[in-house]
């Protein structure tokens, strides 16, 4: 049995850990959350430099090869910096995409500027309120172009292009369409979401200039495929977070005193945080399944990533919410961080799926492993 | 990261796997016998075999294997239907205990017996007044020229009924703190003056005993520590007690629920189409495949010859209230007829009735959920324990309730 990250991947993760501790402290989130930016540039540029970006992509295309064991890593330390940058957008989406459908000519351009970081990507599947379908999508392409409306995109306005799910009349469905942002066919304005530290846009697309990406009428499935990915890389960064807002719940209990003695020492705190770790451990030990899965490219993928995914998001707003609590009112305030977890954990919980879709999701999967 | 054994760890399963492939008792070996001789018959063999108790060192009946071995071989023998549970506590708490407080003349003469399963042992700590403070109990031992002399009553003792041994711990001074006052024995349990009365539990069954001492005489060669030492001789079998009763596999988990939930209809429907059904699988799944997996990783520790720690705890706090929780769900799922506790008109033949009246004792036996949650908090977490009102105080006068 060996079960477990090999010393390589956790030297990566004492550096990744260091590198976000000196870069994306407390006060660059906080930066962001007050300021108009839409990510802070100057980790997102450092980030790039330490070739986070280029990680899974393949050396051919200027990339480092290296498996998804590493970018797990990379991504719980991420949920634990609660870092305010476009990583998941451009890496476990765009990226994935692009490795997943790209025609040569497509990687050839797109993913040696993703691995260096000279381009952003992200994804638009929302159309507005409620679970996306290939039956609900409006995005369609027309004679001159693409034309629709894709809310939230997450770094909408900071991405140099978006991988689009349209309608298609073949095949499943829907088709993958790559727009480049830039040109006049799309206007994003910003989007506020509870998140004030991420950016988030509505992409209005007008006739936008557009091309496949993977077969038309083949975007359902690549869509339901590419979540499945995203969603063990997601998980690991809710277990990233969901730690920190344990550990920082933990130590605020040890140091604050009521009736004269410190509020670690009430069972209702303590027995608050017994369940902050339960959680924490019983999903940290799925988005293993999860990560082992992603990285066999096994068929148990499916089930793997929505069992990741349903534990992360579960563990994450829980010990956000419970932090908060256990701080009172000072966890209440903006000047507390607190905050910074609590928006954090409910953002990832719904942006590739909410608990709910993937709740279904795994008994999907769970029925489809019965069968085979 | 791999689920894969190393070549060392692959040669021993295929080792264990072929011996037991010729050894497990047939039905026909077992029939007749009631479940203490199924018992005895298959830990005999094991032992005569040297795949008894194999952490042990060889002289006892072991084959000194290693921490990642015993969980292979139990993952092994757990594919075949075997007759066992009886020897849980002589081989996983009593005989820990023996080897690390015993003297030569105990080892010699008890861990051989306890390895081929002769003979069977019982621990004999909890009291109506010594639960989850454990330190609280008050059978008193008085010394009285070689012997002790013991009074009181012992509670919840699995097995007193069939045990040749057992494992005590008594009060020998009331006039100091609780912890301090104690001393650990071991008994032959045929002793004049022990007596067993069997508990009725709210299942209608009988697993546990009260058992009372009445003038029993113990000799002071069976104390095990120094007279006062009893609560840290206690914490090494306490220990072992969490890694002997682990986890637990239920009846009751996903797959069984997803069966009733296929077959039983919401609205002319499958259950199962339901989500708010889909949900609550999900949810079970996710602890279910979590536990299996922090396994695991416990597994990779242990094969890289580290020793698991208290984090283990979270296998019975996740999993006893689940299984409370999924019997009754799946009786919901039932309806009216859930209701309905019958081998032949009940659904799973009454397995879902008698998990949920079962399940409140997993909850409590060997650490309540609420003390496991402190285990958490206190050792893995680091945070402060409750204020104790009795600390410091001689036990004669801490405060005593009327239950």
């Amino acid at each position: 049995m060996n079960f477990e990250f090999s010393e390589e991947q956790e030297l990566l993760r004492e550096q990744a850990r260091g590198f976000l501790g000196e870069h994306c402290p407390p006060t660059a989130v906080r930066a962001v959350l007050n300021g108009d930016a839409d990510f802070d540039e100057a980790l997102w540029k450092k980030i790039c430099e330490m070739g986070w970006t280029a990680t899974v992509i393949p050396e051919e295309f200027g990339g480092l090869g290296l498996s998804y064991l590493e970018l797990v890593v990379i991504a719980e330390e991420l949920g634990r910096a609660v870092a305010p940058v476009p990583f998941s957008s451009s890496v476990y989406l765009a990226t994935e995409a692009l490795l997943a459908c790209g025609s040569q000519e497509q990687k050839d351009k797109w993913l040696p500027l993703l691995a260096a970081g000279e381009a952003i990507g992200t994804f638009a599947l929302a159309e507005g309120n409620g679970r996306p379908s290939v039956k609900s999508l409006k995005t369609r392409m027309g004679a001159s172009g693409l034309t629709g409306r894709k809310i939230p995109v997450a770094d909408g306005r900071a991405a140099d292009f978006a991988v689009v799910v349209g309608a298609s009349d073949s095949g499943d469905g829907a088709s993958w369409y790559l727009v480049e942002l830039d040109q006049p066919g799309v206007s994003r304005d910003a989007v506020q979401t509870l998140d004030f530290s991420r950016g988030h846009a509505v992409l209005e697309l007008n006739d936008a200039q557009a091309e496949l990406l993977g077969g038309e009428g083949a975007g359902w499935a690549a869509t339901e495929r590419l979540l499945d990915r995203a969603a063990v890389l997601f998980a690991w960064e809710q277990v990233g977070l969901a730690d920190a807002a344990m550990i920082q719940a933990r130590d605020y209990a040890m140091g604050r005193y009521a009736f004269g003695r410190a509020i670690a020492s009430y069972q209702a705190i303590k027995h608050k945080l017994a369940s902050m770790y339960v959680k924490n451990t019983l999903a940290r030990s799925n988005c293993y399944y999860g990560a082992w899965a992603l990285n066999t490219d096994s068929a148990e993928l499916p089930l793997a990533a929505a069992t990741a995914r349903v534990g992360a998001i579960q563990a994450a707003v829980f010990a956000a919410e419970e932090n908060v609590q256990t701080h009172g009112g000072m966890g209440f305030t903006w000047e507390f961080d607190c905050q910074f977890f609590y928006r954090r954990a409910k953002l990832l919980g719904v942006n590739v799926g909410s608990e709910g879709y993937w709740q279904d999701r795994l008994i999907t999967a769970y029925e489809q492993n019965n069968a085979a | 990261m791999d689920f894969n054994d190393t070549s060392e760890e692959a040669a021993f399963r295929a080792e264990a796997a072929a011996w037991l492939k010729d050894n497990v008792p047939t039905q026909d070996e077992l029939a007749g016998l009631d479940d203490i001789a199924a018992a005895k018959l298959w830990q005999k063999r094991k032992y005569d075999a040297g795949w008894a108790c194999i952490r042990w060192e060889k002289k006892y009946g072991g084959r000194e294997a290693t921490a990642i071995e015993q969980v292979i071989w139990n993952q092994e023998e757990a594919k075949y239907s075997t007759p066992g549970g009886v020897f849980v506590i002589g081989q996983g708490m009593a005989a820990p205990t023996l080897m690390t407080w015993g003297k030569p003349e105990h080892h010699d003469r008890f861990l051989p017996k306890l390895a081929s399963g002769e003979e069977i042992w019982c621990q004999l700590f909890s009291e109506p007044a010594g639960g989850s403070d454990l330190a609280a109990l008050r059978t008193k031992a008085e010394r009285d020229g070689d012997d002790w002399v013991i009074n009181g009553q012992k509670i919840w003792t699995s097995g007193a009924h069939y045990s040749d041994y057992g494992i005590l711990v008594v009060r020998t001074d009331p006039n100091v703190p609780k912890h301090k006052g104690l001393s650990y024995f071991f008994l032959d349990m045929k002793s004049p003056g022990v007596e067993i009365k069997p508990i009725k539990q709210l299942t209608g069954g009988a697993n546990f005993n009260e058992v009372y001492f009445t003038d029993v005489r113990i000799p002071d060669s069976q104390r095990l520590g120094e007279v006062g030492q009893g609560w840290q001789v206690a914490l090494t079998t306490l220990m072992n007690e969490r890694a002997a009763i682990g986890g637990g596999g239920a009846g009751v988990n996903v797959d069984v629920a997803y069966r009733i939930a296929s077959e039983v209809m919401i609205d002319d429907k499958p259950a199962i189409e339901d989500s708010a059904v889909r949900a609550k699988l999900a949810d079970w799944y996710v602890q279910e495949s979590g536990l299996r997996f922090t396994g695991y990783r416990s597994m990779t520790a242990m094969s890289r010859g580290e020793i698991p720690g208290p984090e283990n705890s979270i296998g019975k706090l996740v999993g006893a209230p689940k299984t409370q929780e999924m019997a009754s769900y799946c009786m919901d799922l039932l309806e009216m007829s859930g209701a309905i506790w019958d081998d032949k008109l009940s659904k799973e033949a009454g397995l879902l009735q008698l998990t949920y009246m079962g399940a409140p004792g997993g909850r409590i036996a060997g650490g309540t959920d609420e003390i496991m949650a402190n285990i958490i908090a206190e050792r893995v977490l680091g945070m402060p324990q409750e204020p104790r009102m009795d600390k410091g105080m001689s036990f004669s006068e801490v405060p005593t309730g009327s239950n």
